[in-house]
């Protein structure tokens, strides 16, 4: 297991509004790790850092020892929180789009991991629901071969059934030389996967342990411990 | 096979004690190959690296082994997991006459809630 992400007192702030303050955090692969925050926490803009969306008003961020650049965009695959494709491509478009634009892209797993949710290749993605475009951009960003895969509120728009897909698609995708950081407020459903969990208050890290820790010190489990840890 | 995991507890000692059950309960027979951890994970919902470190320890205890490159067997001898087993039941069994202690029942009171619960 070797350090994937490394960020030494990271500090964002919009204007004079700090969004990020002295964050200090290392990420090793092979694991499965839950940034859990609430809304306005700093959660997008501590993924957007690590995607090269934005940059860091100071402190360090190292992807596999290097600072973020063209190397470190090439293995890290990111979904973002919202749906960024165009809406009028059918989905066998966009695949071959993915395929075209990423070196080693999946096409066979993606179309495989479509097939499995009923999705048609044929369909216009705007004719899908929002859950499915979301399912759609999910098994997009599961399909590159990436080193860390940034999953940013992955399961917010889909039903408790396709959850459980979304779920096993990760644990299916699993692979010890990746990382998968996944943001989200949705923690009971998903505290089952996670190797580890980072949470974050007012831009600031206040927790980082492996998700056994966390229920064996305190008895609960990580949902109810994130509730007592952020209780107002 | 059924997985129900309790999310207030570690999830890796769960994972052990079923394994464990189903070799003491015969499920697994000794020498017989287990699901993978995979199989495991997706089956239970949980992580790979969890069910990973799970066999690990049972590995430990000489539960089941490893065989590099093929998977996860159930040991020759079953009686370890059959011990868990045991130790097991006394303990569930001593935390059910506390409680029932604590609720101000005596031992004759208890076996006859328990006998009457047969039916």
């Amino acid at each position: 297991m070797s350090e994937l992400i490394r960020l030494e007192s990271l500090y964002k702030s919009y204007g004079k509004k700090p969004a990020l303050f002295n964050v200090n955090l290392s990420l090793e692969s092979g694991k499965i790790v839950g940034l859990l925050g609430p809304n306005g926490s700093g959660k997008t803009t501590l993924i957007k850092i690590l995607n090269g969306l934005l940059t860091a008003s100071s402190g360090t961020v190292l992807f596999e020892g290097e600072p973020i650049g063209v190397n470190s965009k090439s293995k890290i695959a990111y979904l973002p929180d919202n749906i960024y494709l165009n809406t009028w491509m059918t989905v066998r478009q966009i695949v071959s789009f993915f395929a075209d634009f990423y070196a080693d892209f999946r096409t066979e797993l993606a179309y495989e991991m479509l097939y499995k949710l009923d999705i048609s290749p044929d369909q216009k993605l705007k004719t899908l629901s929002k859950g499915n475009k979301e399912k759609v951009c999910l098994i997009l960003t599961m399909s590159i071969n990436a080193k860390l895969y940034v999953l940013d509120e992955p399961i917010a728009g889909v039903d408790p059934a396709a959850r459980d897909y979304v779920i096993s698609t990760i644990i299916n995708n699993y692979n010890p030389d990746a990382s998968v950081l996944i943001s989200t407020h949705l923690i009971a459903d998903i505290e089952q996967v996670l190797d580890e969990v980072i949470f974050i208050k007012n831009g600031s890290i206040v927790l980082h342990k492996s998700v056994d820790e966390v229920r064996e010190e305190n008895g609960v489990s990580v949902d109810e411990h994130f509730r007592e840890v952020f209780k107002w | 096979m059924h997985w129900e995991i309790d999310k207030n507890k570690p999830i890796a000692a769960q994972i052990c004690e079923k394994v464990s059950t189903l070799i003491a309960l015969g499920e697994y027979r000794a020498g017989e190959k287990i699901a993978s951890v995979r199989e495991t994970a997706l089956a239970a919902g949980v992580n790979p690296n969890t069910v990973q470190r799970s066999f690990e320890e049972l590995e430990r205890q000489g539960i089941i082994y490893s065989v590099r490159g093929s998977g996860w067997f159930v040991a020759n001898q079953t009686d370890i997991a059959k011990e868990v087993l045991d130790s097991r039941i006394i303990e569930k069994t001593a935390e059910y006459l506390e409680d029932m202690k604590a609720l101000g029942l005596g031992f004759a009171a208890i076996k006859k809630i328990i006998e009457e619960w047969e039916e």
